[in-house]
């Protein structure tokens, strides 16, 4: 039965959106990329979270390493030692990655950051370049080492029928306790608190009130949602750390390259100066026109608004954060 | 004395209440606060690639409040508005389509409780006992009512291949995309591609305006901002497949395919976050059991890790695919329990002991742990989490 609902699709919405790459390479963009290359789109787009060697940064996924681990107490999963397609590589990567910055890559630039991936885990060599044309000749070292579903037949006999009721063991112990680790987060008191409390601790901070009075609270709002974009690797406002990038707190009249205990680039951490907004501004809308050798692996904003607004919300953020 | 409560005229009993409208669209009342959705920071790198906690051990009965309902995001809940919504339907189909959200409002319409199990829900516990409460260990579950159009329906507008051997490969709007892949046979029987959820619109952290339901199956397929279903010869096997929702047996080989969750139950109070506070005598004793298979036809309570077992009371019949909650109307001598629950669906199957699951699949599956869990009730009431002998 039809309904006659919807309008068809047309080649161009279905091109956009139908991405998919099979394993057996049904899907694939034409073009090719080297290690080479893929080595320096690695490091600018993909190291800030996943290492400049696919090593993995903090809790961040390791991409590289592994090899023979999988039987180990800790096994290492990576694209090396555990995935068994390397269209899912592409696939993920051309689909949904950076983080935060997603479906920014071309083609070939997939093609180079996955044959790098290759390459980190020792796959291919040094002058390899992948293509459309060889893909499906890469040999996957885990592509034998998964099996289908076997719980039917593993499983379910053996954990069916009726259970015992009375007597079913002669004795029982403790053998672990949770507390012992104590990894349980705790239930804050800001969440347990009530509601007289968070009244009476409302306003506190007085100060920051006067300061973010200049801040367009909704331009800030809006950069709110701007720096969502930004927040895979930087923090801002109270308890901001450092992560993948520096943290924010007070950026705008802050030393360039001045947040102790972050590794910058070269660049940043000589280029003397502060942060005014002039030059935020310009860093935002081309972060690596604007300072050449930048370890921030993102292509910049480029709706000017958009800078505007991010600007905006770091500085009442910072504010907040007193 | 007399209870001043009783005795003394409260304010409540004297001034007025709020208004209607007070709240147009309410909250539960500041007392309930710590009713809340929790999360494990250590657990992942970032929150907005992260999961959190269904407050289980504060909740009763069987329908969980959207407003607590635990979350899984890969690039964050985004925003995506009715008007911007579309669903496309490609692949071997005869007409390739697009939806707007309007279009679906006007196929007809199914209503199924289903609950929803991320394949990591007690996944930490494999090694051993780590997080101590029933929200950490089981609350990556929900349980709703959902509204909306079977996948069916829609499959059957764009002309698909509906043989037996065909994929579907469905798809969000959000940057991870989170694409997986279903086998046909399975699309074609009860997936529901949903639009409401405790008849309210999903809320934005759920997919608004548009997910699918994969009834039974580990939540990861339960695509949320669904805008894309592909009709395909065979599995993209893409990263959420194989990098990851995949379980790996002592030996390093790896099980794939692993859809359906087991059947499962937990007691949810008392717990860990949910101490007994009332002494010896009469004690509720509750949970909840759920099996991907189907029904739940019966859980078994122990007092005593597991030597004995008594038959728990049903609140109401299981359902297929949802939540049911159990209890044990019970007399608390004030001693110490080891507090456990085992499943039994309409399959015949048993909750394993995590012993038995450790002997099949060894130590490092991270997901489908559907394990009997102990909770260490001691004399003062509080509950520990335990592993036993």
């Amino acid at each position: 039965e039809s309904y006659g609902l919807g309008r068809e699709a047309l080649p161009e919405e279905i091109a956009a959106w139908d991405l998919d790459v099979s394993p057996d390479g049904t899907g694939l963009p034409p073009g090719s990329g080297s290690v080479e290359d893929g080595e320096a789109i690695f490091a600018e787009a993909c190291g800030a979270c996943h290492g400049v060697f696919a090593e993995g940064v903090g809790n961040w996924p390791k991409l590289a390493g592994g090899d023979g681990t999988l039987a180990n107490e800790d096994p290492v999963k990576t694209v090396g030692s555990y995935w068994p397609y390397l269209s899912t590589t592409f696939d993920y990567v051309h689909r949904s990655m950076p983080f935060g910055n997603a479906q920014s890559l071309t083609a070939d630039e997939v093609y180079a950051i996955t044959a790098y991936i290759l390459y980190s885990n020792f796959i291919v060599e040094d002058d390899f370049v992948l293509s459309n044309d060889n893909f499906t000749e890469v040999e996957m070292p885990n592509a034998d080492g998964f099996f289908v579903d076997d719980r039917a037949e593993t499983e379910y006999p053996i954990w069916s029928g009726e259970p015992c009721m009375q007597n079913c063991k002669d004795s029982v112990e403790i053998t672990m306790r949770a507390t012992v680790l104590d990894v349980t987060p705790e239930e804050t008191a800001e969440e347990a608190a009530p509601a007289a409390e968070e009244a009476a601790a409302e306003p506190a901070p007085e100060a920051a009130v006067e300061e973010t009075a200049a801040v367009d609270p909704e331009l800030a709002a809006a950069g709110e949602k701007v720096f969502r974009k930004c927040s895979a690797c930087h923090q801002v406002g109270e308890g901001a750390k450092n992560r993948a990038g520096p943290q924010l707190n007070g950026i705008v009249g802050r030393d360039i390259g001045g947040v102790d205990g972050f590794r910058y680039s070269g660049t940043m951490a000589d280029h003397g100066g502060v942060w005014d907004e002039a030059t935020l501004a310009a860093f935002l809308a081309d972060p690596r026109g604007t300072f050449k050798g930048t370890k921030m692996a993102f292509a910049g904003l480029k709706k000017e608004d958009d800078v505007a607004a991010v600007i905006a919300y770091l500085k009442d953020a910072s504010a907040n954060a007193n | 004395g007399p209870d001043p409560l009783i005795t003394e005229v409260q304010p409540w009993a004297q001034g007025l209440g709020d208004g209607v409208d007070a709240t147009p669209y309410g909250l539960p009342i500041e007392f309930e606060s710590d009713v809340i959705r929790r999360n494990v920071p250590w657990l992942t790198a970032d929150p907005i690639s992260s999961i959190n906690f269904t407050p289980i051990h504060a909740l009763d009965g069987t329908i969980t409040p959207q407003g607590c309902a635990f979350e899984r995001h890969h690039s964050g809940a985004i925003e995506l508005a009715k008007p911007d919504y579309r669903l496309m339907v490609n692949g071997l189909v005869e007409k390739p389509l697009v939806f707007t959200y309007a279009d679906l409002e006007r196929f007809p319409r199914e209503n199924h409780v289903y609950f929803c199990e991320c394949a990591a829900n007690t996944g930490m516990e494999w090694a051993g006992a780590q997080l101590n409460g029933a929200q950490f260990t089981h609350g990556m579950i929900h349980n709703m009512e959902y509204t909306g159009v079977s996948l069916r329906t829609l499959l059957e507008e764009a002309g698909a291949d509906l043989s037996g051997d065909k994929w579907v490969y469905v798809e969000g709007a959000d940057a991870s995309s989170n694409g997986r892949s279903i086998p046909m046979e399975k699309a074609l029987d009860d997936v529901l591609v949903a639009f409401k959820a405790n008849g309210e619109a999903l809320r934005k952290e759920h997919g608004y305006p548009v997910r699918l339901v994969v009834p039974g199956w580990e939540g990861n397929m339960w695509v949320k901002w669904l805008r894309r279903i592909e009709v395909m010869d065979g599995p993209v096997e893409s990263r959420e497949e194989t990098s990851k929702y995949t379980d790996v047996m002592e030996d390093g080989s790896a099980r794939k395919w692993t859809w359906v969750m087991d059947a499962k139950s937990v007691v949810t109070s008392p717990s860990p976050q949910s101490p007994i506070t009332h002494g010896a005598g009469p004690l509720v004793i509750t949970g909840l059991a759920w099996s991907g298979h189907g029904r739940i036809t019966r859980v078994d309570v122990s007092k005593d890790g597991g030597m004995t077992w008594e038959t728990a009371r049903l609140a109401r019949e299981g359902e297929n695919k949802a939540l049911t909650r159990f209890y044990l109307d019970t007399e608390w001598d004030g001693s110490e329990m080891l507090l456990q629950s085992r499943a039994m669906d309409e399959t015949g199957y048993v909750q394993p002991t995590k012993a038995q699951l450790r002997e099949v699949r060894g130590l490092n599956s991270v997901y489908h742990n559907n394990c009997i869990q102990t909770w260490h009730v001691k004399e003062n009431g509080e509950a520990e989490n335990v592993e036993v002998s």
